[in-house]
């Protein structure tokens, strides 16, 4: 039920090996699909023979890009909302031109990917390199090199919040910091890559997709809409999904070729990328530069905040859901925790020929939480004030009748300083302070960071609705009672381990009055669940989870109903516990078994001539507010060798809040995991390109994921307001998503531990990852 | 491509059969004996996923040679699994009550590394927990649950 660490219902089936990821599924007669990508980071294409290629052993086709393009539309990544907004327009195979390393050129299907592969080597392609875009600098150079010429400052967005006394604010300040903080670009790297089979039936117009993703309704609409096909005539069907975090949340120009190969074929074709592809193909993020300023007056009051950020993006703006969502987060966080007078924010996109970039796990909100609470530890050092004590008396205080943030965005009310309370109560600072001074004395430099944090959650239709993105902000359920007394139904959540189908069934058993193991919920596949958001923005358990709360009660009213019919009583006067009718003196002997067999097989006994209905569905999304925020303070712990330069965090635990927490072990388990892509992203996680744009950490050897030794026990404490345990039955939940939050806060955490660390030598760095070499040379400048 | 004939015990089934000579021992199991236990997560011997026992020893499928399996015994989770291996039955159960699983792409693998260290160490610490599960990605847990179902495992084992 709600509130208990049930295991995720797959799990029995995934400790045995039995999972069946897309690559597992075996589906007669199936091509294989194997991409020719751009060697280069710009450079137009003279020609292409592909003759040898197909004549090959084991091959059915080549195609290139004006072979798709008879069956497949171009897209660009537009938003409505940001009309300016460069989007540059992008096709499945390069055409003329390629513009990053890893850009699909040619898709080969054949009988086996080494048939294939062989069949890619025969193919001969005459490129002319360009100057390419390798960093942030380059992108906004004087003399850069435009990489679209309808965009030629490389400026893909410009977006900007500033409250009308900023200026003056920090011109009047007793005391402003300031720093510049750079971000490494990173990616999510689920361990199962990317991949798909389409199938394409000319006779019905239609196209069946099984897909590893996390959102098979936006990607309905997408097959549909670029391959000009009937959006109902489109499935797609996740099997299990070996991890997601964003990465598959996206539309990708392979997996587009794929299907259009499936569509000119009319044969199944299965894409399975593997890792090096992953790494230059799949969405990268958060590689920003930003210039970051907070004034306070002499007593630690905080005044005014401001950040001018540029977001180094791949060569085009994402499609569908474009590339305005880091920079966004960037301009609604940035110093919302606390209480300001005035704040600005500034985010510029560019073009970069690097890989594409999404959105992965936080998107944006790492930014701004790391360049906000960098600033405030920056500016506790220099008044010589406590960390925790002031920050404590700088947290806003936001709720129904509080004004917006400085940035202007209204938040819910956020228990920042229940939080803080929390955090410290089971880490006391005297404590903290013991164990730096011991580390220290052994010759070690140690030092502790926070981190408050506030992540936007489950969000409504504000931003892709009125931006004519087409993608969801609601979640669907249906549930039907079965002839045995269970309850078996659909819903629009999607699973990538995360425990969202565990969540919702735990709320439907509740609602309707059953055990968990009476409710089956068959989700991620768009025949059967009604149309709805899927995995993206911490959304499925508050949304979905909402959608199934509301159609159980709706099922759970016709039962009760039948079921006084049945014993002659008031619906008033029942309930429905364990499966059982139970009145105030206890079971009344009527369980959903009898009632179902009945309403089901002997209907006509039914008191009152009615016919059961015995299947309800709900759908639901936020309409009244934006989104929902959670929030919480996190604790990084580290060791750092003065030697070496490597920081190892020895602990780090969260205290958050989420309104109601429906499944302890599942919640702990998202910010445990999310903590340790947020420490990767801060430590180790980092992708390299060279001022030509070629990709340097191809495989998981470069590009370094946090292991088993490296990674610290992460504690995690669950904050609840009075009241919120016992909820009344009849009004929904209030349920705010946790699934981005611990990579929210994780990275700023450690940075700013770092920084602890490194203050007793008069040394800081404000760089991510914090590698070795960086803070040797944040230690000794001159070396 | 030429073909060589390879002859081993696979899952405790003797099996006999031609692969090319670049196929690798995890892409035979999966696609010529339907093994999907066995799982490809980076292809060139970092993330652990495609962990198998070649004569009882953890092995990389995905860098290990199908020819190079003839005459060994292979076991892959699935033969395992069932209850048919004490140490594995244990684990699955204490995984399945601490949450050491997500999605569960890499816990074949992890299952797998963690017997190898049980069979070594019967009695090891967090540490030496963590130190085991080197050579395997997790990309979900952040891997403090996998160490809080080994650990419990082994106090059960105490009791």
């Amino acid at each position: 039920m709600t509130g208990h660490p049930a295991p995720g219902l797959r799990w029995r089936r995934l400790l045995a090996g039995r999972g069946r990821y897309l690559a597992d599924l075996a589906v007669k007669g199936a091509r294989e699909a194997v991409f020719l990508r751009s060697p280069h980071a710009h450079a137009d294409i003279l020609s292409i023979n592909v003759t040898a290629a197909r004549d090959a052993p084991g091959i059915d086709a080549v195609f290139l890009h004006d072979d798709l393009s008879k069956v497949l539309k171009p897209w660009r990544g537009t938003h409505g909302l940001f009309p300016g907004m460069a989007a540059p327009e992008q096709s499945a195979l390069a055409g003329k031109r390629v513009r990053h390393v890893g850009e699909p050129v040619a898709i080969v299907i054949g009988e086996s990917r080494s048939a294939c592969e062989d069949a890619l080597e025969l193919i001969d392609v005459d490129y002319e390199p360009l100057p390419a875009v390798g960093d942030i600098e380059a992108a906004l150079a004087e003399d850069g090199v435009p990489i679209h010429a309808e965009a030629p400052g490389n400026v893909c967005l410009e977006a900007e919040k500033r409250s009308a006394g900023v200026d003056a604010a920090f011109a009047a300040a007793e005391l402003v910091v300031e720093a510049e903080f750079c971000f490494g670009r990173h990616t999510g790297i689920p361990l199962e890559p990317r991949g798909l089979i389409a199938e394409y039936e000319p006779g019905e117009g239609s196209l069946t997709v099984h897909h590893s993703h996390q959102c098979p309704a936006a990607m309905q609409e997408a097959f549909a809409e670029l391959l000009g096909l009937d959006a109902h005539r489109v499935r797609i069907v996740c099997p299990d999904v070996g991890g997601g975090f964003g990465i598959k949340q996206q539309v990708y120009a392979d997996e587009m070729a794929v299907a259009a190969a499936a569509r000119l074929l009319a044969r199944p074709v299965r894409f399975v990328a593997d890792r090096l592809e992953s790494m230059a193909s799949d969405i990268q993020a958060r590689h920003h530069r930003v210039r970051g300023r907070l004034a306070l007056d002499r007593a630690g009051r905080m005044l005014a905040m401001d950040a001018d950020d540029i977001h180094a993006i791949g060569p085009y703006s994402q499609y569908p859901r474009s590339s305005a969502g880091e920079g966004r987060a960037v301009l609604s966080l940035t110093g919302a925790p606390y209480a300001l007078d005035e704040a600005a924010a500034r985010s510029r996109a560019v073009f970069t020929n690097m890989g594409m970039s999404g959105h992965y796990r936080g998107v944006g909100h790492p930014i701004a939480t790391a360049v906000t609470e960098g600033l405030v530890d920056l500016a506790a050092r220099q008044l010589g004030a406590d960390p925790w004590d002031l920050r404590r008396r700088n947290f806003a205080t936001y709720g129904k009748d509080c004004a917006p943030s400085a940035l202007g965005v209204s938040f819910e009310h956020l228990p920042f300083a229940a939080c803080i309370d929390v955090l410290e109560a089971h880490h006391p600072r005297d404590a903290l302070h013991a164990w730096r001074g011991a580390a220290r004395e052994r010759g070690l430099l140690a030092g502790y960071g926070l981190a408050v944090f506030i992540e936007m959650t489950a969000r409504g239709p504000a931003f892709y609705g009125d931006g004519n993105v087409r993608i969801s902000t609601r979640d669907y359920c249906t549930l039907r009672l079965e002839p045995n007394g269970s309850i078996a139904g659909h819903a629009s959540v999607t699973e990538q381990g995360q425990g969202v189908e565990t969540g919702v069934a735990q709320i439907v058993a509740e609602t309707v009055g059953v055990p968990l193991d009476k409710v089956r919920l068959v989700t991620g596949d768009t025949d059967s669940a009604g149309h709805g958001g899927g995995t993206w923005g911490s959304r499925s358990l508050a949304i979905g989870g909402s959608a199934g709360a509301e159609a159980a009660r709706t099922l759970r009213a016709e039962i009760v109903e039948i079921a006084a019919g049945l014993l002659q009583r008031v619906p008033a006067e029942l309930d429905i516990q364990d499966g059982e009718i139970v009145d105030q003196n206890g079971p009344s002997g009527l369980g959903l078994a009898e009632i179902a067999t009945l309403a089901h097989f002997r209907p006509h006994e039914l008191p009152g001539g009615c016919q059961p209905r015995l299947v309800a569905s709900a759908s639901f999304g936020p309409l009244d507010a934006p989104f929902r925020a959670g929030c919480g303070v996190q604790l990084s712990c580290v060791e750092v060798d003065p030697e070496t330069g490597l920081v190892r965090p020895v602990r780090h635990a969260v205290a958050h809040y989420c309104g109601l927490v429906v499944n302890p072990l599942l919640v702990d388990g998202q910010f445990k995991g999310g903590v340790a892509q947020g420490l990767g992203a801060a430590l180790t996680e980092e992708l390299l390109y060279d001022s030509e744009g070629q990709l340097l950490t191809g495989s998981l050897a470069e590009y370094r994921v946090p292991m088993a030794v490296e990674t610290p026990d992460i504690t995690v404490h669950h904050v609840h307001l009075p009241g919120e345990d016992n909820p009344d039955r009849e009004a929904l939940p209030r349920y705010a998503g946790v699934g981005e939050a611990g990579t929210v806060g994780a990275s700023a955490a450690l940075l700013n531990a770092v920084n602890d660390a490194l203050a007793p030598e008069s040394a800081a760095l404000w760089r991510i990852p914090a590698s070795p070499q960086r803070v040797l040379a944040a230690l000794d400048p001159e070396e | 491509m030429k073909r060589v004939v390879l002859a081993c015990e696979v899952n405790g089934a003797r099996i006999t059969a031609e692969v090319e000579p670049r196929t690798t021992l995890a892409d035979f199991l999966r696609d010529a004996l339907a093994f999907t236990s066995v799982h490809i997560g980076c292809g060139h011997g970092v993330c652990g996923a495609c962990t198998v026992l070649v004569d009882g020893r953890t092995r990389r499928g995905c860098t290990t040679l199908a020819a190079s399996a003839h005459g060994r015994r292979v076991e892959t989770l699935e033969g395992l699994s069932d209850a048919s291996d004490p140490v594995i039955a244990g684990l699955q159960r204490t995984f399945l009550d601490h949450g050491g699983l997500q999605c569960g792409f890499c816990t074949p693998g992890i299952l797998l590394a963690a017997r190898e260290l049980l069979a070594r160490q019967p009695a090891p610490d967090r540490a030496e927990i963590r130190e085991a599960l080197a050579g395997n990605i997790c990309r979900c847990t952040g891997y403090g649950p996998i160490v809080d179902a080994i650990a419990a495992y082994v106090a059960e084992q105490a009791e």
